[in-house]
């Protein structure tokens, strides 16, 4: 047969996102244009390694020092050192739960909730398998966790409590404060943790408001660098490193810095709290207007985090008799980017851990997607969304 | 029209893809998630691994279509594995390839194709489907060393209408040559050979460790009952087989019958392998209804010769009977009826009729 060449284009074309109704943002979200400016002399004629002697290695670390500081600013932190620059969120959550733990030794366990990130509950397992206790806590039907029950689970050995505070998938708020009293009410010294990943970009994260001894952050959510986070650590808890080298920033995380890296979160972390109030309203628009004309338009609909305590970015809906597999692919083909549950290395989905512990069935936890705003977007986006959706929904029942 | 195309990380599938866009159509490649160990990671080993999910990924970039990956694992571990091992255990030398071609492949994701946005079915099996008259027909591969009709026999016409097999026409060689002048990265792959879900090691090894029960030893008795030796697992056995028997009285010694129930191996002379006709249930024709003409040839393995046969209703369901006796037919396997080229239908065989 002949071969026709030029009907199959073989080289790929490159990136689709203009024209795309990004509602993922929660997975990840634009990178900040001021960002990339910020990071351009790190990747340029500032490339000192911050670990030297000579002027052009002490250039690269006031830059790391002087984002430390800032850092440190945002977050409410008594002092600079209490930053630790890590290679993002899951590498911070990584250090904050098995840190306390291997640091008190044998016996130290860990009380978690049953609906915090893989990376919280991997690492708990980890050490689970290393002989340490491990207690997840159940959270109620709309995944909030009763700082009763951290009180009651936490005891002499427990190391560390990690809870999140903002659910990644469902976007629902837990009452850190609370749930950091009753922790240091059982235990006065357990080290309170939490993965403040998700909720930063639009929560007041500080470590008076937390009342935590570990807050996690990712970069990318932030609209900063992928690969890049940091762990507030507050002084005078020890943690036994998990990562081991050359004993950058202070022993607690060894390797070279990604000096372009820090300087661009630091640079999306303060544009984030720069625009924490306008985000909430405007990004808050966005999804109560999606939710509003979706919910006018496909009957049915439920909402899966309680609609007065959750972040303003997040919808994860149930959309009865739409199998989110299928949704999903169907709004890819309509330009829609949106997610459910977590993806595994193949691609295929896999059902939320989170939706479990909320006591939902896997047929109704298989019905359920997540669309999430981000800092683009304007209070219109959200309706203009929403009709993109329910035709597609339409088209399928 | 646009074809979701099944695309399993090897070459045919990828050929396959790459003649849809040729012709014009819209595609979207997926790759069916069926297997995961007990991590619920996809295995590493066999066919169906997470290197062939990236495989394909990789053709489908190179292609610039859409690509997903679709979870079957439940409809695959329930239709398919948990029934292999299963008719194992009953004593049936089962083909798990079929039951998937039969509930997941050209049921559950041939349904799930329309809502998928799609019009048509794809895959990069070696046979060919084509309109005759007002009906579709399914015959074998032009390159007959590669011909996989054998295991698409249940499709009727509904399914056919909907189906697409676009390497069917051309030969092995061919189908390597396109891919490697289209510069895809599978053209030298070799082909999969065991079943999907095994990975490492084989089915015996399969059988080993999900049905314990068919790794006890027992023993091997002559037709008449006498015990004439043991066995350490009836997993080592298959119908037919000579050697191995660990039992000599001189002349060939025959696996007839399996039972994993008792643990018990049968063996027996040439003559007693060989039947004249057997019973068939599940029996589907291509057409829609049965062929006027009884006499058919069968294959009654995926690699036997097709051999004359004549197809009579018995009961409620239909039987075949030999007009040369058949060596090595199993209960399990499907008995597949030809005319020429063209698939006409076929069964599962339940049970055999020994020469009288």
């Amino acid at each position: 047969m002949p071969l026709q060449r030029s009907a199959v284009r073989l080289t790929p074309a490159g990136c689709e996102t203009v024209g795309v109704i990004y509602l993922d943002h929660a997975a990840t979200t634009v990178v900040r244009p001021e960002v990339r400016e910020a990071m351009a002399p790190y990747l340029d004629e500032c490339f000192g390694n911050p670990s030297g002697v000579h002027r052009v290695s002490q250039r690269a670390k006031n830059a790391v020092e002087d984002a430390r500081e800032r850092a440190a600013a945002l977050l409410g932190a008594a002092r600079p050192l209490e930053i630790v620059f890590t290679g993002g969120g899951t590498e911070a959550d990584n250090l904050a739960v098995a840190g306390p733990v291997l640091a008190a030794g044998t016996g130290a366990g860990v009380v978690a909730s049953a609906t915090e990130h893989q990376a919280v509950l991997e690492t708990a397992a980890f050490l689970a398998r290393l002989g340490h206790p491990v207690t997840l806590l159940p959270v109620d039907g709309e995944g909030r966790i009763d700082p009763y029950a951290v009180a009651a689970a936490v005891t002499e050995e427990t190391a560390v409590v990690s809870v999140m505070a903002a659910n990644n998938e469902t976007g629902v708020l837990q009452p850190l404060r609370k749930i950091a009293e009753a922790a240091k009410g059982a235990s006065p010294g357990v080290a309170v943790h939490t993965d403040a990943v998700q909720a930063f970009i639009a929560e007041e994260i500080t470590v008076e408001e937390t009342g935590a001894d570990l807050i996690a952050l990712a970069s990318h959510k932030l609209g900063g660098p992928k690969g890049m986070g940091l762990l507030y650590v507050r002084d005078g808890v020890a943690l036994e490193p998990v990562i081991h080298g050359g004993g950058q920033e202070l022993g607690r995380r060894s390797g070279t810095h990604n000096v372009a890296g820090i300087v661009g979160m630091v640079a999306a972390m303060e544009a984030s709290v720069a625009d924490r109030a306008d985000f909430r309203r405007r990004v808050g628009a966005a999804r109560n207007g999606f939710e509003a004309r979706l919910a006018e338009l496909v009957p049915g609909l439920e909402a899966n985090a309680p609609r007065d305590a959750r972040l303003p970015q997040h919808a994860h809906l149930r959309i009865p008799g739409i199998p989110a597999e299928t949704l999903l692919i169907r709004l890819d083909q309509a330009g829609v980017a949106a997610a459910a549950g977590s993806a595994c290395h193949s691609g295929a989905i896999e059902i939320s851990h989170v939706l479990a512990a909320m006591g939902m069935s896997e047929t109704a936890a298989a019905e359920c997607v997540r669309f999430s705003f981000g800092w683009v977007d304007e209070p219109r986006d959200g309706v203009a969304a929403a009709e993109v959706v329910a035709q597609v929904i339409e088209a399928m029942r | 029209m646009r074809a979701l195309v099944a695309m399993s990380g090897g070459v045919d599938s990828s050929v396959a893809a790459a003649i849809m866009l040729e012709q014009g159509h819209d595609v979207v490649g997926v790759t069916l998630k069926q297997w995961e160990g007990a991590d619920g990671a996809m295995p590493t080993a066999g066919c169906c691994t997470v290197g062939d999910a990236e495989d394909a990924r990789r053709v489908a970039a190179q292609l610039d279509v859409p690509y997903y990956v679709l979870d079957y694992v439940d409809e695959f571990r329930t239709g398919v594995v948990e029934r292999f091992g299963a008719a194992y255990m009953a004593g049936l030398t089962p083909n798990p390839c079929i039951e998937c071609n039969r509930t997941v492949r050209f049921s559950a994701l041939l349904e799930r194709t329309t809502q998928l946005g799609c019009d048509v079915l794809v895959t990069g099996h070696h046979a060919r489907v084509d309109r005759d008259r007002g009906r579709f027909r399914l015959r074998t591969a032009v390159d007959g060393t590669k011909d996989q009709s054998y295991v698409l026999h249940m499709l009727g016409q509904g399914e056919l209408a909907r189906i697409r097999l676009p390497v069917g026409e051309m030969t092995k060689a061919e189908v390597r040559e396109r891919a490697a002048v289209l510069g895809l990265r599978t053209a030298a792959k070799p082909d999969s050979q065991d079943l999907c879900f095994v990975g490492h090691g084989d089915y015996r090894d399969f059988l080993r460790s999900h049905f314990p029960a068919a790794a006890r030893p027992g023993n091997i008795v002559a037709t008449d009952g006498t015990v004439v030796g043991s066995h350490r697992g009836t997993v080592d056995f298959t119908i037919g087989q000579r050697k191995g028997l660990g039992v000599a009285v001189g002349e060939p010694r025959y696996v007839v019958d399996i039972e994993p129930a008792t643990a018990t191996v049968v063996i027996g002379r040439r003559e007693d392998l060989q039947v004249v006709g057997c019973d068939l249930e599940q029996v589907s024709f291509v057409a829609g209804a049965p062929p006027r003409d009884s006499a058919v040839t069968v294959k009654v393995r995926y690699r036997a010769r097709p051999v004359p046969a004549d197809l009579q209703r018995s009961g409620g369901s239909w039987r075949l009977t030999f007009p040369t006796p058949q060596l090595a037919v199993a209960p399990g396997q499907a008995a597949v009826f030809y005319e020429g080229d063209e698939v006409l239908g076929g069964g599962v065989i339940t049970a055999t009729h020994p020469v009288p």
